[in-house]
């Protein structure tokens, strides 16, 4: 590499965070740490059925019998539980049901991250839930959503309003005891997003949530659950920002999907925590469980994701494929530059005959970061005919990045078909000068290499959000010429 | 003038390849460069583009009248210089229709010219592909991914008419292509060429002349220009081979 790059790849790579910026809102906070009266207190303070706080006193103990694990190619010092606050909530409690009356600085916060709460001003198809650190502050479109027997909102409403459904579902495709973070979440979640679709509806709008950390010191648990019931279909997107600070957030939320017979969700995440400065100091570490089930026949469940942000990512959004002719998909862009650490991937789990899995894995590394992809196809005995296509493709911007692939496959199914391609690539000074000699300046150059590698996944997200995964991506990897 | 270099000096690593090049190229013309390996031509056209790796020591070139080793590569070639290429890289996952939107686009925004939008873009490439007889199917596919190195250089001079340079300069074109891509290529450039633009083709054989007929021949030999002459010096270099320059430019092998 020569040195006018280096040069180019230090000013460039040094871009700011554009959702940096920290709102003036005053929250209702617990004291750091975290024990059994927390739990209790959190439960009460969100005036939660009795079942519900066993729930999560049951998560909270099993947790305890725990280990954080480290098997990930990731590297953290050891995360001190108990100087985190739990429970944050802004203090001017938002009546829900009117926008007049959410904290003004609160609904300037979304406002500067693009997200209008006013239903007016907003894209006409996408009903949004905005969750500010540990509480839904508003939900758009519950009225039309309503009327055809769709339920949008808080997860905190549901609990209120929808416990038989809340009851039924939850904790059925992520045990609380699933594993470390999970358990964690499902001791202290606070908020997060929940939606049923009825029997035969297809949801008109996009579903989408936005979830914001703005307070310091706070971790952030939120928890989805989406049910798709017979014949139902929705597309659901989430989308998250946090504030630049030295020190590093957890988030560890959870979430789950169920299709019931001939069902779809199709569930896109566009993830731009704040990453941490180029020396690694700051950001978030994202330690997400998210998981769907096909419970019902040919219902389909599709991940996509881009993950551009955060310190650390650690997340495998699963499809669990019971039902018969039930498919999975999972397509995935995960961006790290400078010092960012990401080991993401999925699982396939075939259980039922005829299930189909697709994974598209698009890794892009650049600076000093690491990314990697961990996959895992499992055939079980009684998956007659399963088919599995998966393709691992790592994308090298620079040569002090690094790109893994560890893929695991376990056949029990002498008729399955699994297929596996990876490829590893990287970005070629003389590719860079062929486009500049054809007028094309350098980082619209890397933008137009990196769309290109990316389309497969792009194609897949709601056309808005594509656009939108397409500037992040080239603030993500600006400078970062190789 | 249209490009005037005065005692270009470059090197790359450490090494000078070009030791005080001096040449004047009008609109209307097109210039031969040719000479032995090694002797810098890859190196001349590379540094009118601006390849960042060769180190310009010494010298001047002006472009248009603007001093044209202060500008980006990507700035001289919105002012209308165009290399094609003699190793064309591939680009997985860019089309060729994409990158070539984005060129023209980018080009005529520099100029102060409206951008194209999809319809008259792909109207203007249509009658561009005829020129170099270059096949539908390649403009969807990715930037010379899998092409044969015939079809590679027929998509460099199929670019070259649709940016319309002021200045094109084709580095060795024609190496590697049989005798029938080697007509589709001279007859684009021949097509191409107007009072208003020039051509210099950087070649180390003179089989391409037969098809492209110069207005002047520049021997270059261990970075200097040695010997400049009009189309028939081509001849007597195939004749003679590259040996008679060195005799008569008194330069120790």
């Amino acid at each position: 590499m020569s040195n006018t790059e280096v040069t180019t790849i230090e000013e460039l790579a040094n871009r700011e965070y554009k959702y940096g910026f920290v709102s003036d809102i005053e929250a209702e906070a617990f004291t750091k740490g975290l024990n059994e009266e927390v739990v209790r207190k959190l439960s009460k303070i969100k005036d939660e059925p009795e079942w519900l706080m066993e729930w999560r006193l049951k998560a909270y103990r099993h947790w305890l019998t725990m280990e954080e694990p480290h098997w990930s190619n990731v590297h953290y010092n050891k995360i001190d539980y108990q100087d985190i606050i739990y429970y944050s909530a802004p203090k001017k409690k938002p009546k829900l049901n009117s926008l007049d009356e959410v904290d003004p600085e609160m609904l300037d916060t979304f406002k500067r991250l693009g997200i209008s709460l006013d239903e007016q001003k907003r894209l006409s198809n996408v009903a949004v839930d905005a969750v500010f650190d540990s509480v839904s502050v508003a939900t758009t479109f519950k009225e039309t959503l309503a009327e055809l027997g769709i339920i949008f909102c808080s997860f905190s409403e549901a609990v209120k309003n929808h416990p038989d459904l809340v009851k039924q579902y939850l904790g059925t495709v992520v045990p609380s005891t699933d594993n470390f973070f999970a358990a964690l979440n499902s001791a202290v979640f606070s908020d997060g997003s929940f939606a049923y679709i009825p029997k035969g509806v297809r949801c008109p709008m996009e579903l989408s949530t936005y979830f914001r950390i703005n307070a310091a010191s706070t971790g952030q648990f939120e928890r989805t659950l989406l049910i798709a019931d017979e014949g139902a279909y929705v597309s659901y997107l989430e989308g998250c920002t946090a504030p630049m600070r030295d020190e590093n957030q957890l988030h560890a939320a959870v979430v789950e999907l169920i299709t019931l017979d001939n069902a779809q969700i199709k569930y896109s995440t566009v993830q731009n925590w704040y990453a941490g400065d180029k020396e690694g100091r700051g950001g978030i570490f994202n330690f997400v469980t998210k998981r769907g089930h096909c419970r019902g026949v040919h219902s389909k469940i599709s991940w996509t994701q881009v993950e551009t942000g955060s310190a650390i990512t650690w997340k495998y959004p699963s499809c669990i494929l019971q039902g018969d002719n039930s498919t999975g998909e999972f397509y995935s862009v995960a961006v790290t530059n400078n010092m960012q650490q990401a080991d993401t991937g999925t699982k396939m789990i075939h259980l039922g005959k005829n299930t189909r899995s697709t994974i598209i894995s698009k890794g892009i590394s650049a600076g000093k970061s690491n990314n990697s992809y961990r996959g895992q196809v499992k055939i079980s005995k009684k998956a007659e005919n399963a088919r599995n296509y998966s393709q691992c493709d790592s994308l090298l911007i620079g040569d002090k990045c690094g790109a893994h692939t560890f893929p695991y496959l376990e056949i029990n199914n002498p008729s399955a078909k699994v297929e596996h391609e990876a490829t590893t690539s990287k970005i070629g000074e003389d590719q860079i000068f062929y486009l500049n000699q054809r007028g094309i300046k350098t980082e619209d150059a890397i933008n137009l290499i990196v769309n290109g590698y990316c389309k497969e996944v792009f194609k897949e997200l709601p056309m808005e959000f594509a656009v939108e995964a397409q500037k992040l991506l080239s603030i993500s990897l600006e400078g970062s010429v190789g | 003038m249209l490009l005037e270099i005065k005692d270009l000096h470059a090197s790359i690593e450490g090494k000078e390849i070009l030791k005080g090049i001096n040449l004047s190229v009008n609109e209307g013309e097109i210039h031969a460069i040719m000479g032995p390996n090694g002797s810098g031509k890859s190196t001349l056209a590379q540094v009118l583009a601006g390849r960042e790796e060769y180190i310009v020591t010494k010298g001047e070139v002006f472009f248009k009248g603007k001093n044209l080793l202060t500008l980006a590569p990507e700035d001289r070639a919105r002012e209308g210089i165009f290399l094609a290429f003699q190793y064309p890289v591939e680009i997985p996952g860019v089309s060729n229709t994409n990158m070539l939107k984005t060129a023209v686009n980018e080009i005529r925004k520099y100029r102060g010219e409206e951008e194209y939008d999809a319809m008259e873009f792909l109207q203007m490439i249509k009658s561009k592909m005829k020129l170099v007889e270059l096949e539908q199917a390649l403009l969807s596919r990715a930037v010379n991914e899998g092409y044969s190195g015939g079809e590679k250089k027929r998509n460099e001079i199929f670019q070259m008419a649709v940016l319309e340079p002021k200045l094109a300069i084709l580095d060795e074109t024609d190496s590697g292509l049989d005798i029938d891509a080697l007509r589709i290529v001279a007859n684009g450039v021949n097509m191409l060429k107007s009072p208003d633009n020039a051509t210099i083709l950087v070649t180390h054989y003179q089989r391409l002349l037969n098809y492209i007929v110069p207005d002047f021949v520049h021997v270059l030999y261990k970075g200097r220009i040695v010997k400049s002459g009009g189309k028939e010096l081509a001849l007597e270099l195939e004749e003679k081979g590259y040996d008679f320059i060195k005799d008569d430019s008194g330069v120790l092998v």
